[in-house]
């Protein structure tokens, strides 16, 4: 079976659909004869020009959805067209995810997550991460039906094709009943300068072997002397160290910058899969058994509260 | 206020992990423990049935070999009661069928609010509660950081990609938690030893409905065909610092321009 039409669910921000959305796109374009979008919120319409540049002929319009958590309604206008599809594409996002799992219970479709990479055989296979990206297993649906891919940020390039602006079609978005009524009362935007985490070319993380909040200033300072971004693992911003935005990982961010600094960071696998795709790799430990270590292009065996100061310092004498 | 609280009892993730040849899933033969990302939801389970001053958690959850030792642990830490699913037949089963014998078993008691984790520590589809949600025809707020109940409502600060958002709903309600949402207890022994005795419901698929080809492996709409090594990065070179670890940093960033 060839994969005849694949519709791609594309996020929005102020600036337009997210990375990932024009990762999904570009993926989309390659494997399928038709690629349509999907998209809600205020203002979709203004990206049809960079919807149809990335490969989609039609951009699906849910309309504002109000105040309303976009998980049941966005999964109840997809489950309308989803007979028009093959498969649908959907990030690894907050939103992503809710969206994936109220389609896949709707519709009593199957849903693959986690997904890095994708195939053609006969119909699409895909490639998941395990073990902390030790292993890669590979997978396909053996059911019919919508089939309902989750895709990990990061996991293709994206890249323009020329497309002429997408078709916008505005999309039915049923009453979602007791399911649909999660509202959002007020959002809270938690402020950060320089570099975005996901988009630096050099990320300086932190971990608990830094030893309270306080020593991580330093990995600001760092970040800043490199024009990076400062980034964290979950043990500390589960401590409440930084904020939630800063975690680099299966749960948190993907990134794949030039170089990844690790800073006491012990290297879990949920955090490996957020970084191993970095260019190259430092990671500062003073446990040489530290897994981090079996990912390190340059590893130092030693004290972040000796190697970091002096690493400033350095730095700043430049 | 009645809690359930969705548990999921894993293979230790600090010892070595397996994939079992015949499916290329994550091996689950041996002992199991409470998956560490549901502690939260126990925990948090706890504090707001206390708060209330009435009602009671029940845990529910679905493991091989009619496991209990996960669920002892949660008891130990206050939940009064369990439901566990247990049965050959769904070895095997995808997170939708998951999901499917989940909210069956959900069903078998009163509840006001379900709480799960955001994603399992082995399987970490992240979709399971969702999909409960949606079959129990429930709202769901994912991502919570906080969790509090005001009357039939609860309310929950969710994680975005920007900060985080205050997001209502109605009561009945499914809400996952993060780690850090609240610091889960340590069982007291007083705890542990009455944990003994609180009543664990062991059900099969049938006795939930289910018949053979609607969950475990036959019912599972996916397969995973192939296992590979995944491209190893080139050995790096590890040193000792000697107090000049800052300097080779220095001269491995000068030898990548990036400074
Ligand atoms: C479902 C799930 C999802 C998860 N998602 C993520 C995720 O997205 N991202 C993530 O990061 N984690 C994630 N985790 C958590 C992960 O398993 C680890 O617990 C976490 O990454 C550990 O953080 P850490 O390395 O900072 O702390 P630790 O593991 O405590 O390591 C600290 C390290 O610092 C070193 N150290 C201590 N003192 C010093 C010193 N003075 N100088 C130098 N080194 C020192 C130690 O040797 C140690 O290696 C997840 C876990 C689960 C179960
Ligand atoms: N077999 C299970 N038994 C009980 N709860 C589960 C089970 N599988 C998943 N869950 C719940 O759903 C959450 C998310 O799981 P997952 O979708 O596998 O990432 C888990 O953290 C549990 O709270």
């Amino acid at each position: 079976m060839a994969i005849n039409k694949i519709l791609v669910l594309v996020e929005l921000t102020e600036s337009g659909p997210t990375a990932t959305s024009l990762e999904l796109l570009t993926a989309a374009r390659s494997l399928a004869t038709t690629v349509e979008a999907i998209s809600w919120g205020p203002s979709v319409a203004a990206a049809a020009g960079t919807v149809g540049e990335y490969g989609a002929t039609t951009l699906h319009d849910a309309g504002d959805l109000g105040s309303a958590l976009p998980g049941a309604p966005v999964a109840g206008a997809i489950a309308g067209v989803a007979s028009g599809f093959d498969a649908v594409f959907i990030p690894t996002s907050y939103d992503g995810r809710d969206i994936a799992g109220r389609l896949s219970a709707k519709l009593n479709v199957p849903v693959l997550t986690n997904i890095t990479g994708l195939g053609e055989d006969g119909g699409l296979t895909t490639e998941h991460p395990v073990f902390g990206g030790a292993k890669i297993v590979k997978a396909k649906f053996t059911g019919a039906g919508l089939q309902i891919f989750v895709i990990r940020a990061k996991s293709f390039a994206a890249e323009p094709a020329g497309g002429a602006a997408a078709a916008v079609s505005a999309l039915a978005v049923p009453e979602a009943g007791a399911t649909g009524t999660a509202t959002i009362v007020s959002r809270h935007v938690e402020e950060r300068t320089g570099p975005k985490l996901d988009e630096a070319a050099v990320v300086v993380s932190g971990g608990r072997g830094l030893g309270s909040a306080d020593n991580y200033t330093w990995i600001n300072d760092l970040a800043k002397l490199l024009n990076g971004a400062a980034g964290a693992s979950r043990a500390i911003v589960d401590a409440g160290w930084v904020p939630y935005s800063h975690q680099v990982g299966q749960t948190g961010k993907t990134v794949k910058p030039t170089v990844y600094l690790a800073c006491g960071i012990s290297g879990a696998t949920q955090h490996l899969v957020g970084m191993k795709g970095s260019k190259n790799i430092i990671a500062i430990n003073k446990d040489q058994e530290a897994p981090i270590f079996t990912v390190a292009d340059l590893g130092i065996v030693g004290d972040v509260n000796k190697v970091i100061p002096a690493l400033i310092e350095a730095l700043k004498g430049r | 206020m009645n809690v359930v609280v969705c548990v999921k009892q894993i293979p230790d993730p600090a010892a070595p992990q397996s994939l079992e040849p015949s499916t290329n899933t994550l091996d689950r033969s041996g002992k199991l423990i409470l998956d560490d990302s549901d502690a939260y939801g126990v925990e948090m389970a706890l504090q707001l049935v206390d708060k209330a001053g009435s009602g009671e958690v029940t845990l529910v959850s679905m493991a091989p070999n009619g496991e209990v030792a996960g669920l002892r642990t949660a008891l130990a830490m206050g939940a009064a009661k369990a439901i566990l699913v247990s049965d050959d037949a769904l070895k095997g089963t995808d997170a939708l069928g998951t999901a499917k014998v989940l909210a069956a078993a959900i069903k078998r008691t009163e509840f006001d609010l379900v709480l799960a984790a955001t994603e399992s520590s082995d399987g970490y589809t992240g979709t399971v509660p969702v999909q409960i949600a949606e079959l129990l025809g429930l709202p769901s707020i994912t991502f919570a950081k906080s969790v509090t109940i005001d009357g039939s409502t609860v309310k929950v600060d969710r994680q975005t990609e920007a900060g985080y958002d205050e997001v209502t709903a109605p009561l009945p309600a499914v809400v996952t938690v993060t780690a850090g949402v609240v610091e889960p207890r340590y069982p007291s022994f007083k705890g542990i030893m009455a944990a003994k005795s609180k009543p664990v419901d062991q059900v099969t698929a049938a006795d939930l409905g289910f018949s053979a080809g609607d969950v475990g492996a036959a019912g599972s709409g996916q397969t995973i065909f192939a296992v590979a090594d995944a491209e190893a990065r080139s050995a790096g070179e590890i040193v000792v610092d000697e107090g000049d670890g800052a300097q080779r940093i220095v001269s491995f960033l000068e030898g990548l321009k990036v400074i």
